[in-house]
């Protein structure tokens, strides 16, 4: 199995090392082609902003979109949540294009300034139930994105409370 | 004391309200704690981007549009600060408020070296990183910034290893190498790439027993340099900086195997500065293929004027601090 993980910017080389360590091969995607040959893809953490530029430079979001609906699994962390969502709000000037496939809202640096950045614990029930490990997860949110409202189909992991609203973490 | 009858102990002194200390002569704010794994989180985020200097709005939104991970703000580039000279200071807040609104990217700021309380109006500001930076004039030429007391991140500059470590020792979450900003001319940056870089390489063939001499011959903290030792590179994000003005330069400091690049007067200091910008963010994520290389160089216009440091009349940025 091969895992594509997109290498436009931020910490794409953070992921690779984890799929080594999982024993599976995990190669660089920076360019459309490259896309074909891989099984599953992670869109990684980093400036949306910025890994948005690049993939309209080098006219990714096309064969992204086409992936995403092939059906084949696409994971994304922070600024590839951003990258999944099917809107976004609290964007640049002009806004920025996105992939989306993934039935939901989401809030660009939620949380503000890296001054208001944090660590917290997860409660993780369900993935401790179907995939064993632990039932929390430490979770680092730097200028962090929040999942706003999500659809129907969509299944919510694990949440995070904050003064009596719910924002949601992990989505899939 | 001849001559002088001293009739009250310090002890009355201190109550007598004839001059009262401020904030019982304690110089430094309380501590603040951020987890460093949240200063380093941020610097990962930037990793295989380009941050830029901008001295306003309008240019900050030029970066962000052409793909900047990160806007510096300040009130002179470097190439100017060189022109015209006198003392450089922390930006006006006014002009670092005004940069940090025009974008949704992260915006950093610098402070001279060892001026804590510029360090503590920035933080106040909610800006994401400050560059405790050689650029400015130094206000304290012997200590920096204890960067532990506070809960924003600093970015501080090096030459070799063991500069890099000491600055991580006082705080520091991110490393740039220092350059020669304001110049064009990317040998220094060059220079101290291989510098650490080449050091490492050195501490990984080393032998264990070896490595607590080492620590005492770059003047590092022993337990750093063996963490370098064991992960085979610096701790935290190495960004190069210092002299880098074309897509070529940025490109060359990745595959000298830096994780990201500052461009100072780079950008805004040539012919068009947008295309410049986006070229340079390209060369960034693509710096290992020649063939993006060769056509995002293509009719970029006129690069910045440089600044041979051959010439020895000036003046090293990089000598300010140890």
């Amino acid at each position: 199995m091969v895992i594509g993980v997109l290498a436009l910017q931020g910490s794409y080389n953070e992921h690779i090392a984890v799929l080594r360590r999982l024993g599976v091969r995990g190669v660089e995607i920076k360019k459309p082609e490259q896309l074909n040959s891989i099984n599953g893809l992670i869109i990684p953490g980093g400036e949306s902003t910025t890994m948005a530029k690049l993939a309209e430079y080098h006219n990714l979001f096309p064969a992204l979109r086409e992936f995403v609906k092939l059906g084949k699994p696409v994971w994304g962390t922070c600024a590839g949540l951003i990258f999944l969502a099917n809107k976004a709000v609290g964007q640049k000037e002009g806004g920025q294009e996105l992939v989306g496939g993934l039935d939901c809202t989401v809030h660009r640096n939620f949380f503000g300034s890296q001054i208001q950045s944090f660590e917290a614990e997860l409660s993780v029930p369900e993935l401790a139930a179907t995939e064993g490990g632990p039932a929390h997860f430490r979770g680092i949110f730097i200028r962090a994105p929040a999942v706003l409202e999500t659809g129907a189909d969509v299944e919510v992991l694990a949440a995070y409370l904050k003064s009596a609203e719910v924002y949601f973490l992990f989505i899939f | 004391m001849r001559g002088l009858k001293d009739s009250s102990s310090p002890t009355e002194m201190s109550g007598s309200g004839v001059v009262t200390v401020y904030g019982n002569g304690a110089a430094i704010t309380e501590a603040k704690t951020s987890p460093f794994s949240v200063k380093v989180g941020l610097a990962q985020m930037l990793r295989g981007g380009v941050i830029m200097d901008v001295v306003n709005a309008e240019q900050a939104r030029i970066a962000e549009e052409a793909g900047a991970c990160a806007v510096m703000a300040l009130e002179r580039v470097p190439a100017d600060i060189r022109a015209q000279g006198g003392v450089a200071r922390m930006s006006d807040p006014q002009l670092i408020k005004e940069i940090k609104q025009a974008v949704t990217i992260p915006v950093m700021a610098k402070a001279r070296i060892g001026h804590f309380v510029e360090a503590q109006i920035l933080e106040s500001l909610g800006i994401d990183y400050i560059d405790e930076s050689e650029v400015l004039t130094l206000a304290d030429d012997e200590h920096h910034i204890n960067k532990h007391n506070f809960r924003i991140p600093f970015v501080c500059g090096c030459r070799n290893l063991g500069e890099a470590l000491r600055r991580i020792r006082e705080g520091a979450a991110m490393i740039r190498t220092k350059g020669e900003a304001g110049t064009g001319d990317i040998i220094e940056a060059v220079r101290h790439v291989r510098s650490v870089m080449g050091d490492i390489r050195v501490l990984r063939n080393m032998d264990d027993d070896e490595v607590f001499t080492f620590a005492k011959k770059i003047s590092a903290p022993y337990d750093l340099v063996m963490q370098t030792k064991q992960l085979g590179r610096l701790p935290v994000v190495h960004f190069a900086a210092g002299g880098v003005a074309t897509p070529a330069d940025a490109a060359l400091m990745m595959q000298l195997g830096c994780d990201g690049v500052f461009v100072g007067s780079g950008v805004f200091k040539s012919g068009d500065p947008a295309r410049r910008a986006r070229a340079i963010v390209q060369a960034v994520t693509h710096y290992s293929d020649p063939d993006i290389l060769a056509e995002v160089s293509c009719g970029l216009g006129e690069a910045m004027v440089g600044i041979n440091l051959k010439d020895e009349k000036v003046e090293r940025y990089a000598n300010r601090s140890e």
